[in-house]
């Protein structure tokens, strides 16, 4: 393990060397970030030895990682914000067809409009699809992530594709430490991925993506389910072993920082939630009694954890930064949901604010917690979402 | 059940957790019923080119070692591909359910 100052974009590409990724499709253009070149470049100079497929467009990319992964291919590719939304159609079969990709998503903002700062709505508007979903806070969180994403991914029980997403700008282009491993010391950890039996192989003929009728279409969406649900419970197990070997543990799929005896907790996701330690510090120093829970998974949904934590609450400050347009914040609306069928039924209030990369800064969440605090002291939650900073 | 592909399945547990199928003959049945016209080879013209048996899409064309080829109406979808490439215009296509005497 040795130390590295790389933004976002540098340190994906060299998770791809450190995983031993077989094949990279991509589209090095915008929206795209620096990821696909960074490893276009790492590829030309000898230092990673996989295949890197150029293709005319986002959804030919993730087309050219699904007959890849289908070959048995350790499988990666990169985008953002309307390359992912280009991705769409592509992004359902990898999960229908349970193939372990990984996707390192620069969370941009959709046009219009334009815009290449960050905002959720990308890869929120991907919840559905399948895909398990990972929000990081740093570079080294990124880097370690998308490691752990394929040993997660290629897991018998999971067998489903993993979005890593990193916040535009932000993470992409500062620069930043983080520690990275050989890929020596990664084979430790990650194996070479063992494809299912109906792998793609001239030798052993199969098709793919068959026609299947009502009898059985629903026995295969619930298997998908199932895999994208088991999830939750092998990435305890991957975390686990990833920290005895390297000492790298991020939080689980919320990770929670002096919530034991919060009375308000802040949830969020991405970059916003690693600056809102912060001002939990100072509003603990003010005397509040207020935590963070960074929401590091958002599918599956931890609704143990949340559940857990909203039986000792009694109120959620939920920062979006993302709409679900015409209802709330897409993950303000799951705790919501989650904490629907519980006994204690905690506010919560659903905060959208930071869309097309206005700072949120630690004045800025320490307001949007404050906001919270009030609500539970008035016993009342007031609006169904309120909009931070909106001129 | 590696390599094993059940068309049948009663529950979860007999399905693999994605859809695939082994190459089989008619694994949907005879596709040959969805014929609407019938290629006939006049085998007195044919030059045995092969032609045919190269474009057929379905690959339903066998040929004999001296390249005659016979067409198998099982699953033979009556494309008329044949019929178009054939060099000599030997093979007719034939309209299901008529015959010459029929269409008088």
């Amino acid at each position: 393990m040795k130390t590295q100052l790389m933004s976002a974009n540098y340190a994906a590409a060299r998770a791809v060397m450190s995983a031993r990724v077989e094949v990279v499709a991509a589209y090095p253009i915008t929206p795209a970030t620096t990821v696909p070149e960074q490893i276009a470049l790492l590829h030309e100079t000898g230092q990673w030895p996989g295949q890197f497929i150029l293709v005319e467009s986002e959804h030919s990319a993730m087309f050219a990682c699904i007959g890849a992964s289908s070959t048995g291919a350790r499988t990666f590719t990169a985008t953002s914000s309307n390359g992912l939304l280009l991705m769409d159609e592509a992004l359902h079969w990898a999960t229908a067809a349970r193939l372990p990709i990984v996707l390192a998503n620069i969370n941009r903002s959709v046009s219009p409009s334009w815009n290449i700062h960050v905002t959720h709505d990308d890869s929120m508007s991907k919840a559905t699809t399948g895909w398990i979903q990972f929000y990081v806070s740093s570079v080294d969180e990124f880097y370690h992530t998308i490691i752990q994403a394929f040993k997660l991914a290629e897991d018998e029980r999971v067998l489903m594709p993993v979005m890593v997403n990193a916040d535009g700008f932000v993470l992409s282009h500062t620069l930043s430490t983080y520690d990275y491993l050989e890929p020596e010391e990664v084979d430790k950890f990650l194996p070479p991925y063992k494809a299912p039996h109906w792998v793609m192989d001239p030798k052993n003929p199969v098709s793919h993506g068959n026609i299947v009728f009502p009898e059985h279409y629903m026995e295969f969406r619930y298997a998908m389910h199932e895999g994208t649900h088991n999830a939750l419970k092998v990435y305890e197990e991957v975390e686990r072993e990833y920290k005895k070997l390297f000492g790298k543990y991020f939080g689980g799929p919320i990770d929670c920082y002096k919530c034991d005896d919060a009375e308000v907790v802040f949830t969020s996701q991405g970059s916003v939630a690693a600056e809102a330690k912060d001002a939990i510090d100072e509003l603990r120093e003010e005397g509040y009694k207020v935590g963070n829970a960074r929401m590091r998974m958002i599918r599956p949904f931890p609704v143990d954890r949340i559940r857990e934590l909203g039986s000792r609450v009694k109120g959620f400050a939920s920062l979006d930064r993302s709409v679900s347009y015409g209802y709330g914040g897409p993950v303000a609306n799951d705790i919501r949901a989650t904490m629907y069928n519980t006994k204690h039924r905690p506010i919560i209030k659903s905060y959208i604010g930071g869309l097309g990369g206005r700072d949120m800064t630690v004045s800025d969440i320490k307001e949007v917690i404050l906001d919270t605090v009030k609500a539970v002291e008035l016993g009342e939650t007031g609006p169904e979402e309120t909009w931070h900073d909106l001129r | 059940m590696v390599n094993e592909v059940n068309i049948d399945p009663k529950s979860r547990a007999d399905m693999p957790t994605t859809s695939y199928s082994k190459p089989v003959i008619g694994a949907t049945g005879k596709t040959g019923s969805w014929r609407t016209f019938t290629p006939q080879i006049d085998y007195d013209e044919c030059s045995r080119c092969r032609t045919c048996w190269l474009h057929c899409p379905e690959a339903v064309i066998s040929l004999d070692e001296d390249g005659t080829p016979h067409i198998d109406l099982d699953y033979c979808k009556g494309c008329a591909c044949c019929a178009e490439v054939c060099p000599k215009k030997c093979i007719a296509m034939i309209r299901e359910g008529f015959d010459e005497e029929e269409s008088v």
